[in-house]
């Protein structure tokens, strides 16, 4: 979400030219820093229990701190458009990583290729340790194949189900033997321990290689519609429209740009009709940051970013299993919504919160320790209060030269799409605080961001 | 129903704050189907988070590679709680040795899946999916049987004792309500901006878009808020229950029940069993919370006579190594067993054989029974549901309940 002033700058642009300066601003961006080899290197074959457990909080820690890094990130980029994407794909390849390094080096591939060749990324991504690890490529040799990255390669990055048989899986499987990760993160190929004998793939016969395999894959141009669909669903509607994503999958299909594809879905008449704004739930992540890039706040506790994420339902880094997250209407049950409305209140107006997220077996088992020390029952924590100091200046800025007699028509338009035509403005404006321009806006703002009509987009 | 007398209920019931707020919106959300299909029997789900140690809770105490396995934490033979002579439970489940000598107890050995994952986190996510350890599902079988058995019934139908609400609790259309304290949900329900946003809004005018449905989730958490905490309100359980969170959650559930409230599956959760150190004293504790805990809980059902509407049962996202590691703790492992307890059992006791400790796959036990007949039969045979149609496939039953 563009700030209010950058907003009013743009009001006038076409939308061509509004959307080569999203290319044009995301032509590079920052790579994610946190963490390094030597997180990999302190582990050892025969630690002790306490070793394993500090070297298990040690990587804990790393992950939270690239979640935390990602998210200011997230919310600080210019390059919007590179950083939404590589959210994207930080979905699509939906993947876990005990190591916050590994996971930090296939999320800066994904940044790196998130508006670039499909091929490129879906390669690098299957060389990348987080991947081979995590969908046990490592264990997969010749003579005792494992199938984990096989099946899902083409299950869920590429083919979709239905699209392939179980025999393309024995033999696909075959062809990625060998593939393996270094304990720094480099990838590697062991010749040894690679089948190399002929492989039945997708109706061709060959001595395949696992490039091979990814370049048969992204030769069927069921890979292109798979791909297309998933990112029209979730850039567009949730509603396919199949003429179009068949126009636009063949289109894709030539050279798997993605760039090209995104350039041609946001240009386009229909990416604006009223049918497809504001039907698409946002998802915990995303809705944090759009609040968050219209009015900062710098929160005394850092572990409030994490918590929030916790509470909604979606952990970066930690999607909940590989087929990433169902998003959607999945995000919301009640106490979920709940939490979503209330966030507002908690954050700039600083009321109580009383929810706690559940806590990952590693996390209660390190507060249930601390408890046995100081042996008396210790409840998981909660925030309490998000105590944190909020800037609005840019956010008041934006709206500077609104007069005062639009400025509710102009907050809402910013904030809430579309207006939903019932819109009651007589509710909404009894929570409007008329002491100054300044607390009508700020009043309404969060009185706007608590409605159901704030958590779509 | 005549006019008056529905207005009645409506005030009896709680539901007129609600009412009066949102006209509308009441009629939207009635429940097709209030009273919930067919009877009026309760699940409830204990997640024992972490992987407990089943060796450790029903304890093979004849066996000599039990104890060669594990010369630091077994459990001395002398102070089990003996079951049949092979098997009994840890010293500090005799709440739970009663209800297995008065026969409202079920103990299901082995229980696991095929190729079964070592990793917290994958392996609860295939109980709380019911999925194939190959296979990703996203959806909770508990969501499931919402989707397919209650698609009409209120937001209350399956509730979770947490501030969040669990994976298994999520269908694709249909989902639990997370209710860690009536009370405070009322309270959190009430805000104003809440209740008069919801009443502005007419579900007509937007039949099943993105934001009909985020009104309709508002409007029925709020009318689930106040309707279940004014059942809360008239019962106040007088049994003593342990101290501590999961004591307080089982207290709960029982005054929900005994007051009537028509929900059919509660969740609840205990832990962290995760003991890869220094196991004895953690694992005690929590054995002796579960215990003590269900002992309450069923006294407070038994004299409120609705213990043979209920069923409880337990599992964990897996059982561990059974070779003790080397800081006095056991580490992952695989098959569990499983407790059901209720009023209404069908074989109590024993149901099969303990885990054969001379048959291990790589030091793990091998599983006897799928988790997924468990959790078919309690479908089944204790919801009435279409357990095929839930699991996607058809298990096997087992003869417990």
């Amino acid at each position: 979400m563009p700030s209010p002033g950058s907003m009013a700058a743009i009001a006038d642009q076409s939308i061509t030219s509004i959307v080569d300066r999203l290319f044009a601003d995301s032509g590079s961006s920052s790579s994610l820093q946190s963490g390094d080899e030597s997180e990999a290197s302190e582990f050892k074959k025969d630690m002790t229990e306490e070793e394993r457990k500090e070297f298990q909080m040690k990587k804990a820690m790393g992950v939270k701190k690239l979640n935390e890094e990602w998210m200011n990130q997230f919310t600080t980029t210019t390059a919007v458009l590179r950083e939404k994407m590589t959210f994207f794909w930080h979905g699509h390849f939906a993947c876990r990583s005990p190591l916050g390094f590994y996971s930090r080096v296939m999320n800066n591939t994904m940044r790196e290729n998130a508006l670039g060749n499909f091929g490129d990324l879906l390669k690098a991504v299957s060389k990348s340790a987080a991947m081979i690890q995590f969908l046990n490529n490592q264990q997969n040799r010749k003579n005792s194949p494992n199938e984990n990255f096989a099946r899902e390669v083409m299950e869920l990055f590429t083919l979709g189900r239905g699209n392939y048989t179980e025999n393309d899986i024995k033999n696909g499987a075959r062809a990625f033997t060998g593939w393996r990760f270094k304990l720094n993160g480099d990838f590697e190929f062991k010749q040894e321990q690679h089948d190399d004998g002929d492989k039945t793939f997708l109706g061709r016969t060959g001595n395949f290689t696992g490039d091979d395999i990814l370049n048969i894959i992204m030769e069927n141009p069921q890979t292109a519609r798979y791909i297309t669909k998933k990112i029209y669903r979730y850039f567009v509607n949730d509603e396919v429209d199949e003429d179009r994503c068949a126009d636009l999958a063949h289109s894709f299909q030539a050279d798997y740009d993605i760039g090209k594809l995104m350039h041609k879905i946001l240009s386009s008449d229909w990416f604006y009709d009223e049918n497809n704004v504001g039907t698409k739930i946002k998802s915990p992540v995303e809705l944090l940051v759009n609040m968050h890039r219209a009015i900062p706040v710098k929160f005394d506790n850092p572990d409030v970013v994490v918590y929030a994420q916790k509470v909604l339902g979606q952990v970066l880094f930690m999607p909940p299993n590989v087929a990433g997250w169902p998003g959607g209407r999945d995000w919301i049950d009640t106490s979920s919504l709940m939490f979503r409305l209330s966030i507002p209140g908690f954050v700039y107006n600083n009321a109580d919160i009383n929810v706690r997220p559940k806590e990952s077996p590693e996390e209660e088992e390190h507060r249930m320790m601390q408890q046995e020390e100081m042996q008396e029952e210790k409840p998981a924590k909660k925030p309490g209060k998000l105590v944190g100091t909020a800037d609005w200046s840019g956010y008041l800025n934006g709206f500077a030269n609104v007069k005062d007699d639009d400025l509710y028509n102009s907050l809402v338009e910013y904030l809430i799409q579309p207006v939903n035509p019932e819109f009651k403005m007589e509710t909404i404006t009894k929570y409007i605080v008329r002491d100054s321009r300044e607390s009508f806006i700020k009043s309404l703002t969060t009185t706007l961001m608590s409605l159901p009509e704030y958590q779509l987009c | 129903m005549s006019t008056f007398s529905r207005r009645d209920f409506l005030i009896r019931s709680g539901l007129a704050s609600a009412s009066l707020l949102m006209p509308r919106f009441l009629k939207a959300f009635e429940p097709r189907n209030p009273a919930l299909p067919d009877g009026n029997k309760i699940l409830v789900v204990i997640q024992m988070s972490g992987g407990n140690d089943g060796l450790n809770t029903v304890v093979p105490f004849r066996n000599d590679d039990y104890y060669k396995l594990r010369p630091t934490i077994a459990v001395k033979s002398n102070d089990i709680l003996s079951l049949n002579g092979e098997l009994g439970l840890n010293p500090v489940m005799t709440a739970m040795k009663s209800l297995y000598d008065n026969g409202s107890m079920a103990i299901i050995n082995t229980v696991g899946y095929p190729n079964p994952d070592r990793s917290h986190f994958r392996s609860m996510d295939i109980w709380q999916s019911a999925s194939d350890a190959d296979k990703y599902v996203q959806t909770g079988w508990l969501g499931r049987y919402l989707d397919n058995e209650c698609s009409g019934c209120a937001g209350y139908s399956a509730i979770e004792a947490d501030d969040t609400l669990s994976f298994a609790m999520k269908g694709e259309n249909r989902k639990g309500m997370a209710i860690s304290d009536p009370r405070r949900l009322y309270q959190d329900t009430q805000r104003k901006l809440f209740k008069e946003v919801s009443a502005d809004f007419s579900a007509t005018q937007h039949a099943d878009s993105a934001l009909d449905f985020l009104y309709k989730t508002e409007a029925e958490t709020i009318s689930s808020a106040d309707y279940v905490y004014n059942k809360y309100n008239s019962y106040k359980s007088t049994t003593d229950y342990p101290q501590g969170e999961f004591g307080r959650n089982l207290k709960n559930i029982a005054e929900l029940i005994i007051s009537g409230l028509d929900t059919r599956v509660y969740y609840v959760s205990i832990g962290s069993f995760d003991t890869h150190v220094g196991q004895t004293g953690r694992q005690n504790k929590l054995l002796k919370d579960l215990s003590d805990g269900l002992g309450a809980f069923t006294k407070d059902l038994q004299q409120n006579n609705r213990f043979n509407d209920v069923l409880v049962m337990t599992f964990s996202e897996f059982g561990r190594r059974v070779k003790q590691n080397g800081s006095n703790g056991t580490d992952h492992g695989t098959a569990n067993n499983m407790f059901l307890i209720g009023g209404a059992l069908n074989k109590k006791g024993i149901y099969n054989d303990a885990a054969n400790l001379n048959d291990l796959d790589q030091g793990d036990l091998k599983y006897q029974i799928d988790f997924r007949s468990v959790y078919a039969t309690v479908l089944k045979r204790w919801l009435n549901a279409n357990d095929a149609n839930i699991l996607g496939a058809q298990f096997n039953y087992v003869d417990v309940v």
